[in-house]
């Protein structure tokens, strides 16, 4: 699956590990359960931490462990399924969470940029074509009606910044 | 109304250029069926019965004569020479191919317009009264909201992908002329000491499993507006259900909570976003108020002699009476024109109408035209002293029947003339009742009557606040049709009562007629409209002369 980071293809350190397999050396993925389970033992270990968070868990329970997680995976088991939106929003926005966002699950171009203004900062791509395409998909657009905490300058910034100009016909 | 600015330009055709790109790559089989279908209905693109059918989005019902003639002219070049104009306060063009879809999107983006979001489970268009700016009981002009909702929820990148569709609706005058309560959202603007806010429903809509919506907030003060609705959308995006299609609108999440917890969720999500971006302060609100290009109405006098004397035909008598509604400037009027002559399809246009009524909105109303959900048409702007000439020329292009909100004013969807969903023909129980009550004498006589039809149960046809609603199904593979009796689609909103068992096609024209003779027999006087005598009296007596044998 080839994985798309900061705007450039990189390589997934993290070994995805089952909920009853025995801990490898280096950066892991983990189940919730698993994480929820032995989460002391797990942040304090000597390695990265991962965790892969399914989108009708609230995000809320993560708030304790956050500073110690290097990796929140959030899922898109369909792509028309897109409750990992708001979580992502949360995570980023209200809790503050600075480590790696990776979308995973049925991730396409198309939803890229979607996912990056929620905040996603890591896409695991089911196409190699979509994980190529990745920067031609964050710049389809550069005008945005909303304001999220991705920092990209919204319709209304850009408006009060020219106040009092006149409208035209046309 | 709204005048597009550079921003909202540049962002269309960013739009075109994407959608373009999409349609190359599924031509090209790099996408799918299953990853093109929610993109392309993101664009207003469905595949119907026959052919593609792309939806036009009019952001809340407001076009300029320069919008209308770029319909017409896609109409001609692209479809067959019309166009259909739908409760939504859309339009739809049944006839489009594939390959040149960009091309018809570009066409319009020129003019500003385009089908972002009038289909998918993402935020459509928000509709609202398409009186608006004009009306005599209005508080203010809703229309500024609207347009704030569309920016804000346009490609919203969180609301874009959720459990089903999902409509706002905002009405401000003391007349709900935009349905509020059969919507996902309805706003109703008010001031409380002097300050501008809404009413806030929840949970209403129709198809399958009506519902009215209810209040969860009294009065949520303007500033709040996004902020209040994103909490909104998310409590619906993370707890709606997505295991069923057909529970998966919020008006299920708000039933299955209950209201009150729903709204105790909402308040908690707002409560920590109220204060943030979305604050609507008056620099935020100011700057999309200034880009409303209204009319200067003229300073004149209610009543002119030339309408007075106007007056004396009956046959204009009979249509201003009908058709035309008081304004808020003095000497100046509303005008409806009806898109259901009888014998036509609900709500159609042809191109060279639509032409035409764009050169008398230039000519008469200030360049503008309204979509009103009710499937008509609408010039907000007209100086009384001008309606004679003005009759004269939209009943010279056949929009002028004066049956504005009496019983051939139907409502009615495509139907399976079109649609891959319906499982009865609409349009043509619509065209014959239209020819049953074709007097125009006789139909001003019935008065008010909401006739609404809906070829399936997902009820486009608004057939459950119809006065009269009927309901297409399918039984052995025969087309038959349910009545129901006493619904609303106003402030007063209710769901209308099932009769009995469904009739056949052939029947149906018959016991409509046996429902409105019943009426005149049964009304105390002709002051008593249909729905207030079938409030009073209930349905039975209307069920025994519909069932009666013959």
């Amino acid at each position: 699956m080839p994985l798309v980071k900061n705007g450039a293809p990189a390589e997934d350190l993290f070994t995805t590990v089952a909920d009853d397999a025995a801990l490898p050396d280096g950066p892991v993925l983990v189940s919730a359960e698993r994480f929820l389970k032995e989460a002391d033992t797990l942040v304090a270990r000597n390695g990265e931490i991962g965790v892969l968070w399914p989108n009708a868990r609230d995000v809320a329970e993560l708030k304790p462990y956050l500073s110690r997680l290097s990796v929140v995976a959030l899922t898109f088991p369909k792509f028309r399924d897109g409750r990992a939106y708001s979580q992502a929003r949360l995570l980023r926005e209200r809790y503050g969470f600075k480590g790696e966002l990776r979308a995973v699950g049925n991730v396409l171009r198309d939803q890229a940029l979607m996912m990056a203004r929620a905040g996603f900062d890591a896409f695991a791509f089911e196409k190699a074509a979509d994980a190529e395409a990745f920067n031609t998909a964050l710049a389809t657009y550069s005008h945005f009606y909303q304001p999220t905490g991705d920092g990209r300058a919204t319709a209304r910034d850009v408006r009060v910044a020219h106040a009092g100009v006149a409208p035209v016909e046309g | 109304m709204y005048v597009y600015d550079e921003f909202d330009r540049a962002f269309l055709q960013e739009r075109v250029a994407e959608f373009r790109d999409q349609v190359e790559r599924r031509l090209a089989g790099e996408l799918n069926e299953e990853e093109f279908k929610p993109l392309r209905l993101m664009n207003g693109v469905y595949l119907q019965l026959h052919a593609y059918m792309l939806r036009v989005c009019i952001p809340y019902g407001t076009l300029s004569a320069r919008q209308l003639r770029a319909m017409a002219a896609v109409a001609r070049k692209y479809d067959r020479g019309y166009g259909h104009f739908t409760t939504r306060q859309n339009i739809q063009f049944n006839w489009i191919k594939l390959a040149e879809l960009p091309d018809a999107m570009a066409d319009l983006a020129e003019v500003g317009i385009h089908g972002i979001q009038t289909s998918g489970n993402c935020i459509r268009n928000t509709t609202t009264d398409p009186w608006a700016g004009a009306a005599a009981d209005e508080v203010e002009d809703p229309r500024l909201y609207a347009e704030v909702i569309r920016q804000w929820s346009t490609l919203h990148p969180e609301f874009t992908y959720l459990p089903r569709k999902f409509k706002i609706a905002i009405t401000a005058a003391k007349h709900d002329r935009a349905a509020i309560r059969v919507h996902d959202v309805g706003l109703r603007l008010y001031k409380r000491d002097g300050k501008t806010g809404f009413e806030v429903s929840v949970g209403g809509g129709l198809g399958r499993s009506p519902y009215i919506g209810k209040t969860i907030r009294d009065f949520l003060p303007e500033e709040d507006l996004l902020s209040y609705l994103e909490a909104i959308l998310r409590t619906y995006n993370l707890g709606g259900r997505r295991d069923n299609i057909y529970k998966a609108r919020i008006k299920i999440q708000v039933h299955e909570m209950g209201a009150e917890a729903f709204a105790q969720k909402v308040e908690a999500e707002w409560a920590e976003i109220r204060d943030g971006a979305l604050k609507l302060d008056k620099a935020a609100l100011d700057a999309i108020r200034d880009r409303f290009l209204n009319p200067a109405l003229e300073e004149l006098e209610d009543a002119p002699a030339v309408l007075a004397a106007a007056l004396a035909d009956p046959d204009f008598a009979r249509w201003h009476a009908n058709s035309v509604a008081p304004h808020k400037a003095k000497g100046h009027a509303i005008v409806t024109l009806s898109l259901k002559p009888v014998g036509a399809p609900p709500g159609d246009a042809t191109a060279d109408q639509m032409d035409a009524i764009a050169d008398l909105a230039d000519q008469y109303a200030y360049g503008e035209i309204r979509v009103a959900h009710e499937q008509n048409l609408t010039l907000p702007y007209v100086r009384q002293k001008d309606l004679p000439a003005l009759w004269a020329k939209l009943k010279a292009i056949g929009v002028a029947t004066p049956n504005v909100g009496l019983i051939s004013d139907i409502i009615a969807c495509p139907g399976l003339d079109y649609c891959s969903l319906a499982n009865a023909r609409s349009i043509p129980v619509a065209q014959k009742l239209t020819e049953r009550f074709a007097d125009d004498a006789r139909i001003a006589d019935i008065g008010r009557l909401h006739l609404n039809i809906s070829g399936c149960i997902n009820a486009c046809g608004h057939h459950h606040v119809g006065h009269i609603g009927i309901l297409g199904v399918e039984k052995k593979d025969e087309e038959f049709f349910q009545i129901t009796l006493g619904g609303k689609g106003n402030s007063k909103a209710r769901i209308g009562e099932l009769i009995g068992p469904a009739v056949s096609e052939g029947e149906v024209v018959d016991v409509v007629e046996r429902l409105v003779e019943t009426y005149l027999d049964l009304r105390t006087s002709p002051a008593e409209t249909f729905i207030a005598a079938v409030q009073r009296l209930g349905t039975d007596p209307f069920k025994e002369r519909a069932y009666a044998p013959r």
